[in-house]
């Protein structure tokens, strides 16, 4: 059994008599050690699906369907006491901006006390000095001198080594990472990649890394779940899904992706039109308005992920596609280098072509 | 932060000294004057005359000012024209029952403004928002001492259960070594005489801080509101913290830092809503005092009484800024 096991996980937000369908039933199973990525646009409710988990949706949201199953128990049906035992003690979650996510008024090393206090009951002492170590543990010069400043006094890099930190402090199981680089420039966010990566080898914590940057799931996750208006469209080993992407989706954000190695000299190609409203359940492939694939079936009937050639378990590629992207555009868009015999890439179904 | 209170304290002198300028020529553009007050309107104009040269009221208004602001300097305020008391003597035996009605109306305001309005964010839009909604604008707009009237009518004419008037009951004996009358019964180990003296303090404080009261629930529920939303909130939450932790610790703490600030300001307009709660109720404070000298023109008195307000209000706001830094530690005076 794994770890954590996600089973059709539906999100909704009510606001003034709309209602918002913010995830419409994702499942994906985390083994511990586990690097998973979930890569979507703003909006596509991959931020959501991990507070949904945790229990801490905006008051707005509410859970209205699936399972969330941790160590035998599903997390949605827990009562709320249960719950605040595994939040922060074997779920932990590290947030987009360090800026805002801590608490101004209180020094880090409160902070970084209180959830060590909470769950493991140390004491006073104890804590401080398990919270000396730990900002020593994320690279935070000076560690215990630090403990009594408060975060104003810190840079924006350092604030999220604290929320790295704070967020390992009761060696989680399993580490949600929601865009944890976004607010921080490209130096700073190689830094932090690798500080997580080095956690999660060294504390053997399953990791998901919740992004809209194909960048960063590329140096961290093993596999990769491409999310779009509350659906995952595609999942595969992260090399598989770079190397051979399937949904056009996909396609379309590796290609809005500027790349150093493109064979010739190239626009950056946008993903044209905007996200769907999500103000009714989908029925049909939500993407199908921005994509140039689109069939009449894309338009009436919802995809639902299917195996891509053999490769099942671990090697397992799956798309939510009608009409999967061909061979020849893959190469044509430069995703793919031209196939040296002739050996074309299993696909699924027929290729055809808009 | 020594630094910065003595600096804060330093500029209380140019405003004290605008402020006295301010004052005296504004209560003698005030119609009338003591010497008609003192005579009543038949006087003949020698009388008035008379008196006015006794005071010191025939000379040109800038010679006047100066005398006084000398004066001042050697910290005479004056006396009045109707006690004949020195200025000073009274205040200080008046100013305790102010302080003391004022520091019970913010008191109440505070214990009972913060956790509704704080209640009130986070049963946001529920019943207790809404109603709290209502019974603060009913509140805020409700003139001070028609609500001291009402009280009065139902709480101690109809019921019995209350004072109508005054601090002490005027048959209790009581020592007054500090005027504060309840430190006079601490002081003085008298049970009974606290209770009275609680009694008389209850309906004016309540009165006194209804507005405020309105207004900080008002201002806690909207900074609550603000910090709920906060990510650091979430954070919290993500810890797995108990909610009483979250609620104290991380959002209390933040929703705090707006309240303060309008603590102080409040307790400057507290001040005005004195004057007509000390009416109301015969406490015989630092309002009455006033009310009495505008009346009879009594300028020492007006004067030293605006001036001890204004003292108040720059006092209580300096602890407020104190106050504040303790609370945000992103502000440090240097």
């Amino acid at each position: 059994m794994p770890l954590l096991e996600v089973r059709d996980l539906a999100v909704r937000f009510s606001t003034r008599g709309k209602t918002v369908y913010a995830v419409n039933g994702i499942s994906f199973d985390l083994d511990p050690g586990d690097t998973l990525g979930i890569v979507g646009e703003s909006g596509c409710g991959k931020s959501v699906s991990s507070l949904a988990m945790l229990g801490i949706l905006p008051p707005a949201g509410r859970v209205s369907g699936g399972q969330v199953t941790f160590d035998g128990e599903d997390l949605l049906t827990l009562p709320d006491e249960r719950l605040r035992h595994i939040r922060g003690n074997d779920i932990a979650m590290v947030f987009q901006d360090p800026m805002t996510s801590l608490n101004p008024v209180l020094t880090v090393g409160r902070q970084l006390t209180e959830a060590l206090r909470t769950h493991l009951d140390m004491d006073k002492k104890e804590a401080a000095a398990e919270a000396g170590s730990l900002l020593d543990r994320v690279g935070i010069p000076d560690a215990r001198q630090r403990l009594r400043d408060y975060p104003h006094q810190f840079s924006g890099g350092m604030r999220q080594r604290v929320g790295i930190a704070m967020a390992i402090s009761c060696q989680p199981k399993v580490l949600i990472a929601d865009e944890p680089t976004t607010a921080l420039d490209v130096t700073i966010q190689a830094q932090i990649l690798e500080l997580l990566r080095t956690l999660v080898r060294e504390e053997g914590m399953a990791l998901i890394l919740v992004t809209h940057d194909l960048g960063v799931v590329a140096g961290v996750c093993a596999r990769t779940h491409v999310m779009y208006a509350g659906r995952f469209v595609e999942t595969a080993p992260t090399a598989e899904l770079f190397a051979n992407p399937k949904h056009p989706y996909t396609v379309g954000l590796l290609k809005s992706v500027p790349r150093l190695d493109a064979v010739r000299k190239q626009r950056l190609d946008p993903i044209g039109g905007a996200p769907r409203d999500q103000t009714s359940e989908p029925t049909a492939c939500a993407f199908a308005p921005r994509c140039a694939y689109a069939t009449s079936e894309s338009w009436e009937q919802l995809p639902v992920l299917r195996e891509l050639d053999g490769a099942t378990g671990a090697a397992a590629h799956r798309v939510a596609c009608w009409n999967p992207v061909p061979e020849r555009d893959l190469v044509a868009a430069g995703i793919r280098r031209p196939p040296a015999e002739g050996q074309s890439s299993a696909g699924l179904g027929e290729e055809r072509p808009a | 932060m020594l630094r910065y209170v003595a600096k804060r304290l330093l500029l209380l002198v140019p405003v004290l000294i605008g402020l006295s300028i301010l004052v005296f020529a504004y209560v003698r553009a005030l119609p009338g004057g003591p010497a008609i007050a003192l005579l009543g309107e038949r006087a003949t104009q020698e009388s008035v005359e008379a008196i006015n040269r006794e005071l010191g009221l025939d000379q040109p208004i800038f010679v006047q000012y100066l005398r006084y602001a000398g004066n001042l300097i050697q910290g005479d305020f004056g006396s009045s024209v109707l006690s004949r008391r020195p200025v000073v003597e009274e205040l200080l035996e008046r100013f305790p029952a102010t302080v003391e009605l004022g520091f019970a109306a913010i008191l109440f305001a505070v214990l009972a403004g913060i956790p509704l309005g704080f209640v009130a964010a986070k049963r946001y839009q529920g019943v207790l928002d809404n109603t709290s909604l209502v019974a603060s604008l009913i509140g805020i707009s409700f003139p001070v001492f028609f609500l001291a009237l009402i009280m009065k009518y139902i709480f101690a004419v109809r019921l019995g259960w209350l004072p109508s008037i005054g601090r002490l009951d005027i048959t209790r004996s009581l020592e007054h070594p500090t005027n504060f009358y309840l430190l006079d019964a601490i002081i003085a180990g008298d049970g009974a005489a606290f209770v009275d003296v609680v009694a008389h303090l209850l309906m004016p404080a309540i009165a006194l801080g209804t507005i405020p009261l309105a207004i900080i629930a008002r201002i806690t529920r909207a900074a609550t509101l603000d910090v709920l939303s906060e990510d650091y909130v979430r954070t919290a939450r993500a810890k797995g913290l108990t909610t009483a932790v979250i609620d104290r610790r991380h959002i209390l703490k933040n929703s705090l830092l707006p309240v303060v600030t309008v603590i102080g300001l409040q307790t400057g307009l507290l001040l005005t809503g004195a004057i007509l709660t000390e009416t109301v109720f015969a406490w015989p404070g630092v309002g009455t005092w006033m009310l009495n000298a505008i009346n009879n023109r009594d300028y020492a008195v007006l004067q030293g009484g605006i001036v001890f307000f204004a003292f108040l209000v720059v006092v209580v706001n300096l602890l407020v800024d104190i106050s504040y830094a303790f609370l945000n530690p992103r502000i440090r005076y240097q």
